[in-house]
């Protein structure tokens, strides 16, 4: 039965793709198969989120080899939430890739761009999807590598320089999370998540698992761009091609969330990430300075994708406080933000990278006037940046109300107001940009108006995603409780 | 079937827009549909009044976007009243625009005509909330879409003027009031706004009266102080814009969103004996006093009449913090009188500017003597704002000195008169100049405005004369705020 085996397919179709992409090599081709195969992902993902829905998990295992000794995948609510995420965000975004990757992109490097894309997917969904610690390290590198290749392909020569410092981190980060793994395994004497959290129970409380923790959340954090941890993200959002800018930021930095929370809640458990260890502490005040220090910094920003990567980082900011907060409230407003932001990002980015295409620049100064010239792209930015702000009607006020009640209902004024004072900041830096547009002089004589369809209709979905997951949030905070309860629950 | 109706109140404005975009390189079909547009929509909310006096309260569920807050729309009597002020008074305003726009060679007509009429859709959704959660949505609605309004010039003092509308309105809505939103449903599990109130008893003195201060500074729009800068920052907008927005729509969404959370969310009981009330009777006194005294020293006309709104616009706050019968009813009433009063003076500064050129009131000395119908207009609109018979200004201040006595505050009496002596002196002086004044021209033609602009003036004077001596509709909506 073919519905039996959706968790291997859901990796295993972008895997196999990959090399036949490199072979077909001709950019159309590529392209093509990277959409096909994206959305045939997004399909897979949401059957399996069907059948969470029916039946409440799925283990599944490799090859027949039961667990804990084969590979076992375990899905859950909270992983096929993330599942379908990312797949759906690299089915709209790889639509909007075929122009705005040929216009950056010599034609002989896009077969391998497109490759470095599929194995990004399968390294993604493979994290997201999998139940065994070491498998994750191996998709966890996958996906790194192949986006260091996606961030070097930037048509800027500082695409190197940033893919290279993105190397070093990611590398460090991955190193850390390796070791971490590797003591838990020393610890337990197994890899399989699920076995790994019962025989945590019994030897939590020694130094080796409190270092094997340390071990993973530092790598953790690397990985999500958690500050101090996010000097990467700036340049690497910021001169990669468009069209990875937009899928990075919209579902790199959230699956590593994903794992973040699986090990916290799931392997160790809440009492020992939340209770013994002092992780509360440390997320809330790495989180409440993220928020602020990273929205300031985005106000003095000139490339506007540069903006948009300092303002991720305030995101993530946010993200990580709702955890801290360590009821089922946070953490239902931190998976539903995941959502969201996936969605407001994702909208921006294109926006920019169809910005990008007609004027070549994403200066702040060269937008004068935009407004006019690209009516609908700027629509795009104006929708993409009210939700940012988190105006009511659009998805990113309903991440905030959570945000904010989950913090009143714990009585943490003082984080209430930072994520208050973070949407004001945000006021500022998207209203920068919507002034120029709308108000600023133009700089040249007018001439070529709007970005080609295929570049517009996707951005435009996004867009409207953000207005539909506003007012309608069976979905998205439907399924976010549920997730949060599952992990709340326990069991991995 | 009056379900429905709330919908199309909403819609209405919203399909109007798409046809002024639409017929935007034609101006005269343009217009005709912006006054089409208004007359519907007036004749729409009008329909509503016999429900809405025999007791009913019509609602419509539009969407349930987070579980336990719906976007619902529910008619009540203040509501109504706000709705019938804005809507006929959106007419008169299209007229006067007509005549305005195109004497003044506006750019961008189009747009300024679009985003009016959204502007519009925004403040029925205030006008109509049902609850808090509908009430916030479209008051940041009504605030983003008068952004385009306001800088509409796109000189760089319209860019400053909309930074600091934007900043004010935006950083105290999502600073304060969606704070008080968000933790009012915390307390409650409901944001609904309900006869009574429905924070008694859940919570204590010290959280009520935070939350009162909140709803009270958070809703920016009210211009009490020190949050009223925006209001004089949004007078680069074109003049219809002042007079509408930023006399009647915009200010009054403000105060009657103080007025609706006072009664429909603390319920008067809860307010009237709080310490938080008391301090916030004093900021609105100060507010009136001071902005009065800042209007004063205003050359610029209509930065005088800026200021002169923030004062009147403490006079609900006012009512509304003294929580008693009378001075609710009071307040509902001065959010009518006051309506057409300040849109008058706007009209007449627009027709001033259109006619003259002129923006400073040191330049109108004999101006009466060429406009004669203006400022014979502007002098009966001074004496409604001051609250001087035979003007319908006064049954809003006399109501709300019965309130300041009801509730023992004798000394807020004080602060009417003396803002009563203040009007008189920053408004009055200006007919008198114009009628007495010296004109540095020798020879003074008739020549006043365009025709468009006197009928809108001639209408919105008659009923500040009208209110005077028929009052008792508007009463009587105001009435059945408190049973």
């Amino acid at each position: 039965m073919i519905s039996a085996q959706l968790p291997a397919l859901q990796v295993v179709v972008p895997l196999l793709a990959a090399p036949l992409c490199l072979v077909l090599h001709r950019p159309f081709a590529a392209w093509l198969l990277t959409f096909v195969v994206s959305g045939i992902s997004l399909l897979v993902s949401v059957a399996l989120l069907g059948q969470i829905l029916e039946q409440g998990v799925i283990d599944y295992a490799f090859g027949g080899w039961a667990a804990p000794f084969g590979i076992a995948y375990h899905i859950d609510f909270a992983n096929a939430y993330v599942l379908l995420i990312v797949t759906a965000i690299s089915t709209v975004v790889s639509i909007f890739a075929k122009r705005s990757v040929a216009s950056e992109i010599e034609a002989h490097s896009q077969g391998l761009f497109y490759t470095a894309w599929l194995l990004c997917l399968t390294g993604l969904l493979g994290i997201t999807i999998t139940g065994d610690a070491f498998n994750l390290f191996v998709f966890l590198e996958i996906s790194s590598l192949s986006s260091y290749v996606l961030i070097a392909m930037g048509n800027d020569r500082k695409a190197l320089t940033a893919a290279y410092q993105y190397l070093i981190m990611g590398t460090i980060g991955a190193t850390f999370i390796l070791i971490g793994i590797g003591l838990l395994y020393m610890l337990t004497g197994t890899l399989n998540m699920l076995d790994m959290a019962q025989r945590l129970i019994t030897v939590a409380d020694s130094r080796t698992a409190r270092t094997g923790f340390a071990f993973l959340t530092v790598g953790l954090g690397l990985k999500i761009a958690l500050f101090p941890l996010h000097l990467w993200l700036p340049n690497a959002y910021a001169y990669a091609p468009s069209a990875v800018s937009a899928f990075l930021a919209a579902t790199a930095t959230k699956v590593a969330v994903y794992v973040l929370l699986r090990f916290m809640f799931s392997v160790f458990g809440i009492d020992f990430a939340l209770g013994a260890m002092p992780l509360s502490t440390m997320l809330v005040v790495l989180g409440s300075v993220a928020v602020l220090s990273a929205s300031t910094v985005a106000i003095f920003q000139h490339n506007l994708k540069r903006m948009l990567a300092y303002s991720s980082i305030a995101q993530i900011g946010y993200l990580v406080l709702g955890v801290s907060l360590a009821t089922p409230a946070g953490l239902t407003a931190t998976l539903l933000h995941l959502f969201n932001h996936a969605l407001m990002k994702g909208a921006l980015f294109l926006a920019l990278g169809c910005i990008a295409w007609r004027l070549g620049s994403v200066r702040l100064g060269d937008l004068g006037g935009l407004g006019y010239r690209m009516p609908w792209t700027m629509g795009v930015f104006v929708i993409g940046g009210l939700s940012l702000i988190g105006l009511p009607l659009t998805a990113g006020f309903i991440s905030k109300w959570y945000l904010v009640l989950a913090a009143v209902e714990r009585g943490w004024w003082p984080v209430v107001l930072i994520i208050i004072a973070g949407s004001l900041l945000a006021v500022i830096y998207v209203w920068r940009v919507i002034e120029t547009a709308y108000l600023g002089k133009t700089k040249e004589a007018v001439s070529g108006t709007e970005a080609p369809l295929s570049m517009l209709v996707p951005a435009w979905l996004l867009a409207i995603a953000n207005l539909y997951f506003g007012m309608h949030t069976e979905l998205s905070a439907g399924i976010a409780s549920q997730a949060a309860m599952v992990l709340f629950g326990g069991q991995p | 079937m009056s379900d429905s109706i709330l919908f199309l109140i909403l819609l209405t404005p919203l399909i109007g827009a798409g046809l002024i975009v639409v017929t935007g390189n034609r101006p005269n079909l343009r217009e005709t549909v912006s006054v089409v547009t208004g007359l519907l929509l007036l004749v729409e909310v009008a329909s509503l009044v016999p429900d809405v006096l025999a007791g009913e309260t019509p609602g419509l569920l539009l969407a349930i976007p987070v579980p336990g807050v719906p976007l619902a729309l529910q008619v009540e009597p203040l509501g109504l009243l706000f709705a019938l002020i804005a809507s006929s008074l959106w007419i008169v305003t299209t007229i006067y625009a007509i005549g305005y726009m195109r004497g003044h060679h506006e750019i961008h007509q189009t747009r300024f005509y679009a985003f009016f009429a959204i502007a519009i859709s925004a403040t029925m959704g205030i006008a109509l909330a049902q609850n808090l959660f509908t009430l916030f949505l479209f008051y940041e609605l009504l605030t983003i879409s008068t952004y385009p309004l306001v800088t509409h010039a796109g000189t760089p003092e319209a860019r400053r003027g909309g930074r600091v509308y934007l900043g004010i309105l935006m950083g105290t809505s999502i600073g304060f009031l969606l704070l008080a939103v968000i933790w009012t449903w915390q307390l409650t599990g409901t944001t609904g706004f309900k006869a009574g109130g429905i924070l008694a008893g859940q919570a204590s003195p010290l959280v009520i009266g935070i939350l009162y201060g909140l709803f009270a500074f958070g809703i920016g729009k009210a211009a009490l102080m020190p949050f009223h800068r925006w209001l004089p920052a949004a007078m680069v907008a074109p003049t219809p814009v002042s007079a509408l927005l930023h006399a009647v729509a915009v200010v009054k969404a403000g105060v009657f969103a103080i007025l609706k959370v006072t009664v429909y969310i603390f319920g008067i009981d809860l307010v009237g004996g709080s310490t938080a009330s008391t301090a916030l009777l004093w900021v609105a006194a100060l507010t009136i006093i001071g902005a009065s005294l800042v209007a004063l020293y205003q050359d610029n006309l209509k930065r005088r009449l800026a200021y002169s709104t923030i004062s009147q616009l403490s006079y609900v706050v006012l009512g509304a913090v003294l929580a008693n019968a009378a001075s609710i009813s009071g307040a509902a009433v001065h959010i009518a009188t006051h309506a057409v009063g300040k849109i008058t003076l706007f009209f007449c500064a627009g027709a001033i500017l259109v006619a003259t050129h002129k923006t400073r009131v040191s330049e109108l000395d004999g101006l009466g003597r060429q406009m004669p119908l203006t400022m014979g207009a502007f002098l009966i609109a001074s004496l409604s704002i001051a609250g001087l018979p035979p003007t319908g200004g006064l049954w809003g201040k006399w109501y709300l000195a019965l309130g300041a006595l009801d509730a023992g505050y004798g000394i807020l009496v004080g602060v009417l008169m003396l803002s009563t002596l203040l009007n008189i002196a920053y408004l009055l002086p200006i007919p008198l100049r114009a009628f007495f004044g010296q004109s540095p021209k020798t020879a003074v033609q008739f020549s006043e405005a365009p025709l468009p602009c006197l009928v809108a003036i001639g209408i919105t004077t008659a009923a500040c004369v009208t209110l005077f001596f028929f009052p008792g509709p508007v009463y009587q909506l105001a009435g059945m705020l408190i049973p």
